[in-house]
């Protein structure tokens, strides 16, 4: 049995998540940044988070932006293979729907259209970063990363010996976060993408983003390189806005797919504290 | 920030030598807004030899691109962005006279060794709290470059503006004293090479 989409549905929920990723907090973000004012040492990294939480409180409240860059607009669709969109073509359906929440939403359109060269911005923030997945069943579900420039413009790929091990991974992603300082807007949220081909890991290192803060992987090794990297990197003393502090972390998420006998790939993806995500079941 | 300096724009030498790292400081006065983009166009007129359309002498710049003002606001939300993709640019800009910044991030050894040279001061706002610090801008006005839409110069008039100071103009560094003094790790801490 097929299911009918409407093109205009997708546009709609598009515009909506938009606009709600880009005022709304998540409260698991929310929330583990102010349990993190309970392990934070420095008085000054305290005072940032607060300045954090209440930016969020007068964010919702005068629906003015979390941060005033609004991102690119990455969008990872899951269509269920027995759905038929109707009315249209799905990637156009997202763009319109980019260009309508950025629009009327009062948000900031950031992309330049020729990357290398005249760099004219589009005008309307499209278009937008889009992965689709094909999976079984008959809905659509839209998750959405409105995802800022300091943070992303830290990522940082790199392929490793085969035999290079775990150490490998914790010594990347802890010299990433270093190197990167005050840039990706810490406390952060890291994605970690390992394995598969160069592409495969990025795209598990942002894909990782969407994971509710505190969740961990289910495979238990996976879990526990979490937990370490969460420790490593928290010990490295950047802090709130890299001022110094114990907090420079909210959480680090790993996804592994297994890789060539040749390759050890390693993806970081950053997100700031302002870790925007929201999304909608069709 | 209730221990805060208030500093009124533009700065002059005896202010800048109370901001030291750590000093908590309130703008209020006008202050410029420029990004990557209007910095390379300053840039360009300066090597020209053809007048600038702002004169920055003295004065603040603000690294912002705010989002667009709903009917009958000022302005939208308005935090820093990253500084150090204008680092290459700095060191003429405060050669021109410009004596405070305002972004987020720390500078490249460059900058900083600038800072101190031409006495300026190298703040950051709060990344991450452009609703908050829309409260403190009173006023904006594209003054040069509005095809460049949110990275026009926009003059802004701010009040108690708040800012933390991490580049002072003895050559002291907050981000660099802040991770010493919080790291347990036993990583040696790799050079900041900026850009």
């Amino acid at each position: 049995m097929v299911r009918e989409i409407e093109a205009s549905e997708i546009t709609e929920a598009v515009a909506r998540l938009a606009v709600e990723a880009t005022h709304f907090l998540p409260d698991d973000v929310k929330n583990a940044i102010r349990d993190a004012k309970q392990t934070e040492r420095s008085p000054l990294a305290i005072q940032i988070i607060d300045e954090i939480l209440e930016n969020a409180e007068v964010a919702r409240q005068r629906m003015l932006p979390l941060c005033q860059d609004t991102g690119t607009a990455v969008v990872h669709i899951e269509v269920g293979q027995d759905v038929h969109i109707d009315g249209g073509y799905l990637i156009d359906a997202i763009n319109e729907g980019i260009r309508k929440g950025y629009g009327e939403g009062f948000l900031r359109k950031s992309i330049a259209a020729q990357p290398f060269s005249a760099r004219k911005n589009t005008g309307d923030n499209t278009p937008g970063v889009i992965h689709t997945e094909i999976v079984p069943g008959d809905k659509v579900r839209i998750l959405f990363m409105p995802k800022g420039g300091g943070c992303e413009n830290m990522s940082r790929y790199q392929n490793f010996l085969p035999g290079s091990g775990k150490s490998a991974v914790v010594d990347f992603v802890c010299e990433t976060v270093d190197l990167s300082g005050g840039n990706p807007c810490p406390p952060l949220v890291i994605g970690v993408g390992i394995g598969g081909t160069a592409e495969k890991a990025m795209t598990m290192a942002k894909h990782s983003l969407f994971r509710k803060i505190g969740s961990r992987h289910q495979d238990g090794e996976v879990a526990q390189l979490e937990d370490e990297l969460l420790e490593a990197v928290n010990a490295l003393g950047v802090g709130p806005q890299a001022v110094g502090g114990s907090t420079t972390a909210l959480d680090v998420f790993v996804e592994t797919y297994p890789t060539h006998i040749t390759a050890l790939p390693v993806a970081v993806n950053i997100q700031c504290h302002s870790a925007r995500t929201k999304e909608a079941i069709l | 920030m209730s221990d805060s300096t208030p500093v009124t724009t533009p700065l002059t030498d005896e202010v800048i030598d109370r901001l030291t790292i750590g000093t908590h400081v309130a703008f209020t006065g006008v202050i410029y807004t420029a990004r990557d983009a209007a910095h390379k166009r300053l840039i360009e007129l300066m090597k020209r030899g053809e007048k600038l359309p702002v004169d920055l002498r003295g004065q603040v710049i603000y690294y912002v691109g705010p989002t667009p003002p709903r009917p009958g606001a000022v302005i939208g939300s308005a935090g820093p962005t990253t500084s150090m993709r204008i680092d290459p640019y700095t060191k003429p800009i405060l050669e021109l006279g410009v004596k405070g910044i305002i972004g987020k991030g720390g500078r490249g050894p460059a900058v900083r060794a600038a800072i101190k040279e031409h006495h300026a001061v190298y703040c950051i706002a709060v990344g991450g709290t452009g609703a908050l610090l829309n409260r403190h801008i009173k006023s904006a006005e594209v003054v040069a470059f509005e095809d460049l839409g949110t990275e026009a110069i926009r003059r802004l008039e701010v009040e108690g503006f708040p800012a933390i100071v991490v580049n002072d103009c003895k050559g002291g560094d907050l981000l660099e004293s802040g991770k010493q003094q919080y790291r347990t790790s036993d990583r040696p801490i790799p050079a900041v090479r900026g850009l």
